[in-house]
């Protein structure tokens, strides 16, 4: 293959895919999509819906996720036709939540197919009995918003005005949902636009070679980078507080075996199916392990290549490989970024030398419905970070982002402005950072009150009960703590970070908690001057610092007791064996 | 007399221009920078000119004090007071990550929250005051910030944008009682929603402010000691300059100022050839930076982010920076396949050819392997400094060749190809992200390393048309010297459509006026004429995004602002390509809602054209004949001319290929394009063949 058409060719077919995620991120109504960045364009094979690019800016979270339903949705349709265009949100088709809408579209190459083009885009609702389609309480998908089968929604061109009617009936804010459809729509086109000129310059027989060879090289890469892990079997056990509706936690227990140059993942281990939200459709599993591989090695091109060093042992008895009428609401935003934990963990013994421990892992789903006497129905969808573990060349972040997203959040003069909510507090997390050599990132308080008129307050976040781990000796991170003030009293939710129909009143508040991440490496190894500077910037209190780190400050001027600190640390090595 | 200095001081050369009104004429000067102090280069830089330092009335000056300031976390030391609860905006940005993949990195705010205080006070989304402001508090906080010995205070209160009153009464209070503090209030800087974004460009003003004020007096004062009775004006982000005094108080709006200039220079060099629409783009060593002007104005951005976590919200030139330049350096990566930068040699060690100490290959080794670059020709006009081709090729040997098995010229073609197609890629990125369509441009080539791959982009962006200005180096100071005066007023409304107040509009519009009338003047420099700009940024209602709508007559009814948004809505969005289909008219049942207004006052001064500063050369094509070269060509090498391009006569034609060789640029004519060389030294270059790009 001439390496200059395989560089340029290549560098096209991602560029279509990156043009295809603006297009849609600037029209899109969904702040999730314009805001947030929840959505993913590319392009697939005709034959059977793998990946062949996927825009390089575009969630995580769909890394293998929009293959698998483009290939369930291809099964459906045996004669796709130019000008047709499918939607689908069926999340056991190979999906996620109901939320994450997708459009795919045939396309055609002088009459024959050529690809599939399409594309994700996360809508703020899609019915269902919470807005925003995170139930905590819900125990069948049902309950959780509209199903959408592959259907067509454009046949010949021509929109099919029923499928458009039904969705519409069917959820809240109907016309922005109106607007999202045709954002998506119109970035589907652009695609193929652009496809048909890239064909036309080079082609149809080389492209397909270059898609070929590329799909060789993502595997040459990946498998290369795999062989850099020393063989062995890694596991590691992570929980998710509990479901939502019982109360127990839910186990992962994730096995790695690193032969050579693939990787095997057995999960047979972990928790059976779940009757709460929290259970994991197949491919959001699989995606979870492919997001912490790409953090690790990020230079890796996405493409069915990249997928086949793996393989999975994930039963459909286990909460990881939901069928239906499982509820799946929690597995796109919290399953997930768990999954990317245990993989993490695993990581931290085979890569001891370039590993990070863990990130604070939720996203703190939290959303408020309700009437404002003085401007009606609204619903308050939002989201918190949290703190990301000390890693093997920085301290963690300070209220990063999901490991699955690279969502943002929204003002919080732009929520005032359209809800009756007030906020009193938007702030680090103090003392939430793990201790360690490079500690974790601290974690996120918000509080708001609610001015006027009743509201109800659903929840769905994770990490209350089991922290952010540490590793090579740091300490874990502190987990969240959320708590509502009804008429005076305080209510923590029996679920700690799930819940659902909370029924607040005018001066009713809640404060929300998030996790810091852990910490990597010993404490004691921190340098004196990095804890110091720590206090000094109130990221720990004084207290913290001698507890944690063995370090005597003096209150009034801020300085390290010298003396103080040597007799703490040889008191601590006395009583330490 | 009456002269008139450009200065564009870079991060290597201070550029100096002078054009003299009477002349007509035109000098240059390329002096080096002087980092630690940059007025001492300018001051000197002018002072070497000699007789022509006399009566230089004005000195108009892009600069990247601010820039560095933040980049190399160098600004001033500053303090922050917030409403109490709300003092981590700053350090909790919007939630997210350096880079999408791969979890490292921190994040420093440019005020460390020890520095940060708080105070009770809070003012409702509506306006209304919830909890009065302690003014005890405010300077109790103050004191405490003067202990940490702060040039600056930012005070920043939840929604001052709905209700600035808090934020300005404790302005004034710690005005008061510390007058040597600078203090910013944030709304007065950005009066817009958005605490986080409002909060960082606040703050980032109080961090450049000492750094800029101080760098500009100092140079005021060494110019009085020259004995200049000058007039110094300072170039800002948004393409317009302001006195140097109000620089130093919006110290923000310097950030970026240099490359606004040059996209200034290219606008104007364009409209003197009657191009309206361009692709601009300015090609160095480490990287491209890229602008659309359209009917003759830049496209304006309404920010950008400075660094990870540091945006600032500013009406300002839209450049888009790509990291591809003469110093990316080409790699083989672990899936064998080549690619181009973003990684760049810089200019120290540089491209292998410089003989400077780099061993990896770059684009500019690879276009001297190919023959389109002059390996005797002095870099930058230095004497004494050329290009070392065998250490090129051993790099492209090494690195690029034996890896894919090539020859050294097969490398370094691809290499050209590789960078040029990424490139290529980000252009129309760039131009399909703004609605646009790159056929309907014409391109306009300058920087080092730009006019080496002109003809390249035309042929695959489908550009029939591309200008190559006589002095691609010096564009930026061209920029400074005939730049306008410029002031942009931003009013947030956020009303829907079906709710607009038309005589509020009318108001809002009427206020900016005035103020910017009485800007004018205060400024008192000779104009030839007052130009205003009338916008609204308008979204369907639900939208982030939102399109900056135009609304140039006195029609400000809410029904004319509508259609004027639905037209430029269905421009950006429907024409770019095949956009909606049938779906049109789903868009006209929701409603629409108008964020913003936005007025620009630009006082437009005298035109002045590059073309009739310069003195035609008396010289014939024969005489800028050089000889002839072997430049590789599709798949060989062939001799091609060259040409020493100041003594190639105005009015002139050359066909490709050629090669036309200056101090500041190459100029690289493939075999399918013509250059006619205009007045003024400007090449109109076009294509002779229909273009790769079909669309269209």
């Amino acid at each position: 293959m001439d390496p200059i058409t395989l560089a340029v060719i290549r560098g096209s077919l991602e560029q279509i895919a990156d043009e295809m995620d603006a297009t849609l991120e600037r029209m899109a109504f969904s702040p999730v999509i314009s805001d947030g960045f929840d959505r993913a364009s590319g392009i697939y094979a005709a034959n059977d819906g793998a990946v062949i690019v996927q825009g390089p800016r575009g969630l995580p979270n769909f890394i293998c996720v929009m293959q698998h339903t483009v290939r369930s949705t291809i099964a459906h349709f045996n004669e796709p036709a130019e000008g047709d265009v499918y939607i689908v949100n069926d999340p056991y088709l190979g999906g996620t939540h109901l939320m994450d809408v997708k459009l795919i579209k045939p396309f055609f190459y002088r009459n024959k197919l050529a690809f599939y083009l399409a594309n994700s885009g996360h809508w703020p609702d899609i019915g269902g009995r919470v807005p925003g389609g995170f139930s905590t309480k819900a125990t069948e998908v049902f309950q959780e918003g509209l199903r959408l089968p592959p259907l067509k929604l454009m046949d010949d061109g021509r929109l099919n005005q029923a499928v458009v009617d039904v969705i519409l009936h069917n959820v809240r804010v109907p016309g922005e949902r109106q607007g999202d459809i045709i954002a998506q729509v119109a970035s589907l086109n652009l695609g193929a636009d652009r496809l048909t000129a890239l064909l036309d310059r080079y082609g149809e027989a080389t492209v397909f070679e270059v898609v070929s060879e590329l799909e060789l090289r993502s595997e040459k890469m990946m498998r290369k980078h795999i062989s850099t892990i020393p063989d062995g079997c890694y596991a590691f056990d992570e929980y998710m507080d509990s479901d939502g509706v019982d109360w127990r936690p839910l186990h992962i227990r994730l096995e790695m075996t690193v032969d050579g140059d693939s990787v095997h993942i057995d999960l047979s281990e972990s928790s059976p199916a779940c009757r709460g939200p929290l259970n994991s459709v197949l491919s959001t599993t699989m995606a979870g392990v492919f997001i912490a591989f790409k953090h690790f090695f990020p230079d890796v091109p996405i493409n069915r290549g990249c997928f086949k060093p793996f393989s999975f042992n994930i039963p459909s008895t286990t909460f990881l490989h939901a069928l239906p009428p499982r509820p799946v609401s929690g597995c796109a935003a919290e399953v997930c970024q768990r999954m990317i934990d245990a993989v993490l963990g695993a990581m931290s013994q085979a890569l001891p030398d370039r590993c990070y421990a863990g990130p604070m892992g939720t996203v703190t789903n939290l959303s408020v419905g309700g009437d404002d006497p003085e401007r009606g129905y609204f619903v308050f969808y939002s989201f918190i970070g949290g703190g990301y573990g000390g890693n093997y060349l920085t301290d963690g972040l300070t209220n990063g982002n999901p490991t699955i997203a690279v969502a943002r959040t929204q003002a919080l003069e732009i929520f005032e402005s359209r809800y009756p909510v007030l906020f009193e507090t938007y702030a680090l997390r103090e003392d939430s950072g793990g201790p360690g050599c490079r500690r974790g990132g601290f974690g996120v308080v918000l509080q708001f009150m609610l001015r006027r008129g009743e509201a109800s307050a659903s929840l769905l976040g994770d990490r209350g009960r089991f922290r952010p781990f540490g590793v090579l000796g740091g300490k874990p991170g502190r987990p969240a703590e959320h708590t509502f003030t009804l008429r005076g009293k305080a209510y923590r939710p029996p679920h700690i970070t799930k819940d659902e129909g909370v029924h607040m009143v005018e001066g009713d508040r809640l404060r929300l908690e998030t996790p810091g991440g852990g910490g990597h490496g010993a404490p004691d190894s921190r340098s004196d001057e990095a804890v110091l500077e720590d206090v000094r910037r109130g990221y720990y209190r004084r207290e913290a610092a001698e507890a944690d780190y063995g370090i005597v400050i003096r209150p009034d001027v801020l300085e390290i007791d010298r003396s103080a600190t040597t007799r703490l640390r040889n008191s601590r090595t006395r009583t330490d064996p | 007399m009456s002269r008139i200095a450009g200065v564009d001081i870079g991060g290597t050369f201070t550029d100096i221009l002078i054009l003299d009104d009477s002349g007509p004429h035109l000098i240059v000067r390329k002096v080096p920078t002087t980092p630690d102090d940059p007025s001492r280069g300018l001051i000197e830089g002018i002072g070497a000119l000699g007789q022509a330092d006399r009566g230089i009335e004005l000195v108009i000056h892009g600069t990247t004090v601010a820039t560095n300031a933040v980049l190399e976390r160098k600004g001033g030391r500053c303090g922050l007071i917030a409403t109490r609860g709300f003092r981590d905006i700053l350090e909790l940005r919007r939630r997210d990550r350096p880079h999408l993949y791969g979890l490292t990195g921190t994040y420093e705010p440019l005020v460390p929250r020890d520095r940060r205080l708080e105070v009770a006070e809070r003012i409702s989304a509506e306006g209304e005051v919830l909890v009065p402001l302690d003014e005890d508090e405010v300077l109790s906080c103050a004191e405490k910030l003067t202990v940490e010995r702060v040039d600056a205070i930012v005070i920043s209160f939840i929604n001052a944008y709905a209700n600035p009153i808090h934020e300005r009464r404790a302005k004034s209070l710690i005005e008061n009682r510390y007058p040597e503090i600078y203090v910013v209030a944030s709304a007065e800087v950005l009066p817009l929603i958005r605490e986080f974004e409002r909060t960082s460009t606040a703050v980032v003003n109080a961090y450049v402010q000492p750094v800029v004020s101080r760098y500009l007096a100092n140079l005021e004062r060494s110019m009085e000691r020259r004995g200049y009775s000058t007039h110094l004006l300072v170039m800002q982000s948004n393409g317009g300059m302001i006195p140097a005094g109000e620089a130093g108080r919006y110290a923000v709006q310097t950030v970026l100022s240099g490359p606004a200039a040059g996209v200034i220079a290219a606008t104007a060099t364009a409209a003197e050839n009657e191009v309206r629409n361009l692709i601009a783009y300015d090609m160095g060593g480490t990287s491209l930076d890229v602008s659309l002007v359209t009917d003759g104005v830049p496209v304006q951005a309404d920010g950008t982010e400075l660094d990870f976590g540091i945006p600032i919200l500013l009406s300002m030139v839209d450049i888009q920076t790509v990291g591809a330049g003469g110093g990316s350096i080409a790699r083989i990566d672990d899936g064998g396949i080549l690619q181009v930068g973003p990684e760049s040699a810089g200019a120290d060690p540089g491209p292998a050819s410089y003989g400077r100490g780099g061993r990896l290959p770059t684009l500019t080794d690879a276009n001297l392997m190919l023959g389109r670059i002059n390996p005797e020709y002095p870099i930058g006009g230095r004497e004494g400094f050329s290009f070392d081709l065998p250490k090129a090729r051993v790099a492209l040997e090494e690195h690029v060749a034996r890896p894919l098995g090539l020859s050294a010229e097969e490398a370094a073609r691809a290499v050209v190809a590789v960078s040029n197609n990424r490139i290529a890629g980000s252009l129309r990125r760039i131009s399909i992200d703004r609605g646009r369509d790159p056929g309907d441009f014409t391109l306009f080539a300058f920087g080092g390393s730009g006019p080496l791959l002109a003809g390249f982009l035309m042929d695959e962006l489908g550009i029939p048309r591309g200008l190559v200005p006589y002095q691609p180096g010096i564009a930026s100071a061209w920029g400074c010297a005939i730049a306008d005066v410029k002031r942009d007023y931003v009013t947030m409304v956020n009303r829907r459509l079906d709710d607009l107040d038309e005589t509020e509009v009318r108001r809002i519009f009427d206020d900016d006026q005035s103020r910017g009338n009485a800007f004018l003047k205060q400024v008192a420099l000779p104009l030839s004429h007052i130009h205003l700009l009338r916008e609204a940024d308008i979204a369907y209602e639900g939208q982030t995004h939102v399109i900056r709508t135009p609304l140039p007559d006195n029609d400000t009814s809410p029904e004319r602002i509508a259609t004027r948004f639905r037209a430029s809505y269905l421009r950006r969005y429907g024409s770019a390509h095949s956009g909606f289909g049938r779906l049109e008219a789903l868009l006209d049942g929701i409603p629409v809602r108008l964020l913003n207004l936005r007025t620009t006052i630009i006082g437009v001064r005298k035109h002045r054209s590059l073309g009739s500063m310069l003195t035609p050369p008396a010289t014939t094509l024969e005489q800028a004949y050089k000889g002839s070269r072997d430049v590789w060509v599709e798949d060989a090498f062939v001799a091609c001319p060259t040409y020493e391009r100041s003594r190639i006569p105005w009015g002139t034609e050359l066909s490709g290929p050629a090669v036309i060789e200056q101090s500041d640029t190459t100029v690289w004519l493939d075999p399918f394009l013509r250059a006619s060389v205009l007045d003024g030294g400007t090449f109109l270059v076009e294509s002779n063949r229909r273009t790769h790009s079909r669309q269209r």
